[in-house]
């Protein structure tokens, strides 16, 4: 069973490990899948170890942000198994799919936060009603990680009132508030104006030191290169390469990656 | 022969009010809870609850409301079941509001962006947790002004109760109209009633429109 990690006193937040060391916290098997007859991923093959940082980059339409939703159900894939801390992804059973997502967060492009609630009940909602989380428990448990994202005196706020930067950093605390063991980025930083996008990184960053499994689907080539253990680069459904920063942006083996990294220097 | 001065037809109509008061009342919140079933059946994610729904709301906004009161008035009494016309009345108009409004509220349902849905569902929140916590109260900001905008069309429905021989307010203006002989007088009083009735709900539905835009 999942352990519900103690808030560690250096307000660490990541999940303390349960299963063996080493083992991958995240499993997919020749996943496949497809909208009508056009094939979007074709056969990915993943193990991610706990703790983790793996950057997916590729060119739009390569299937990147379609892989990070297939692994909390947000797209159902044809073909293939997907397992997350030794759970199956099983569509047809609601009961196990919400168990699933309880280990996996997801942070968006748009933030989606709730606009008809605050910022303090955004974060407590789901803890309140999925892990029965009480009260003053749940609230300072809040309270704690808006501090944690810089947002301490925001809890009150409703999210129309906050720049994007800081409905980013909400959305980030409210997916750390279920605890989960990875955490899914979909181009978090996309929508944000320039000056707005250093904040967010710098909290993702802070969950990486952590030990926070990550997989971000991103565009900030540095960030990547700074911070990921892995980078994958996706193309036309596949894992076209992938190894560590240095050798994918430095060396790319590819004619693809090659040609995707010069594109971004135009 | 009697003489009826202005006041007992007034009068007369007023009590019949009553019973379309009544009547809208009833069918308006028999058809907000009807309405609201088949608004999850049809958000359920099945597609033969979907379809169902959906084949049911056609069929009620692609049939005459004077068809439907008559089909249950008397069909049911073919079939052996006994109705009243003010069950009948009252059956006929909940499942027309119902068809409606359960149609009103898929749109503003719809109107609520995706990643709503998305984000809660990655909270790991049911579907029942989303609807209840995330989509309604989001959904009901739109959906208020359109609803009681709706609620003058089933007090108007309403009227049409009068062909079963349900007494409310346009079959009573019906039979003043014939013992006076003052069929335009006592019309004009019922049309007045109505506008009475329906004006303040659409300029509320006006004033909710504004405020919660």
């Amino acid at each position: 069973m999942n352990a519900v990690p103690e808030p560690l006193p250096t307000g660490g937040l990541a999940g303390t490990p349960h299963t063996r060391v080493g083992a991958p916290i995240l499993r997919i098997t020749a996943l496949r899948k497809s909208y009508g007859t056009h094939e979007v991923l074709r056969g990915i093959d993943l193990d991610v170890a706990r703790g983790e940082v793996l950057a997916i980059i590729g060119k739009s339409g390569s299937g990147k942000s379609t892989l990070l939703r297939c692994i909390n159900g947000l797209e159902v894939f044809q073909h293939g198994s997907l397992i997350v801390d030794g759970k199956h992804l099983l569509y047809d059973n609601a009961k196990a799919m919400r168990e699933l997502r309880q280990g996996v967060g997801m942070i968006f492009q748009n933030f989606n936060l709730f606009p008809h609630l605050s910022v303090g009940r955004n974060v407590m909602l789901a803890p309140h009603l999925v892990k029965k989380r009480g009260g003053p428990e749940n609230e300072a448990r809040a309270r704690q990680l808006l501090a944690r994202v810089g947002l301490a005196e925001k809890f009150d706020a409703m999210p129309d009132k906050l720049s994007g930067g800081q409905q980013q950093r909400v959305a980030i605390a409210r997916a750390l508030a279920m605890d989960p063991a990875i955490m899914l980025c979909d181009e978090i930083t996309s929508a944000l104006d320039p000056e707005l996008v250093g904040e967010v990184l710098r909290v993702v960053e802070s969950l990486a030191e952590e030990g926070m499994t990550l997989l971000m689907v991103t565009h900030e080539m540095n960030f990547a290169r700074k911070v990921a253990d892995r980078v994958i680069f996706m193309h036309q459904g596949l894992v076209h390469e992938i190894g560590p920063p240095a050798e994918v942006f430095g060396a790319p083996k590819t004619p693809e990656l090659r040609q995707f990294l010069s594109s971004l220097h135009d | 022969m009697p003489e009826f001065t202005l006041w007992d037809i007034v009068r007369n109509l007023l009590l019949a009010a009553r019973w379309t008061v009544a009547l809208s009342l009833i069918a308006f919140l028999g058809g907000t809870i009807v309405g609201l079933g088949l608004l999850l059946l049809r958000l359920s994610g099945r597609r033969v609850l979907e379809r169902g729904v959906g084949a049911f709301v056609q069929l009620f906004q692609g049939t005459p409301l004077l068809m439907q009161l008559f089909l249950l008035y008397f069909g049911l009494a073919m079939v052996g079941v006994n109705t009243s016309a003010w069950l009948a009345a009252c059956v006929a108009l909940t499942l027309y509001a119902s068809a409606y409004l359960t149609e009103i509220w898929r749109g503003c349902v719809a109107a609520i962006p995706r990643g709503q849905w998305e984000a809660s569902a990655s909270l790991a929140l049911s579907f029942g947790q989303q609807f209840r916590h995330i989509i309604l109260p989001q959904a009901l900001r739109i959906a208020v002004a359109p609803t009681v905008g709706f609620l003058v069309q089933v007090v108007k429905g309403t009227a049409l109760a009068s062909v079963i021989g349900f007494v409310e307010l346009t079959k009573a203006g019906g039979m003043i109209a014939n013992v006076t002989y003052e069929p335009m007088l006592t019309y004009a009083c019922v049309a007045a009633m109505y506008f009475a009735l329906c004006f303040p709900i659409s300029l509320y539905a006006r004033v909710l429109e504004r405020k919660l835009a």
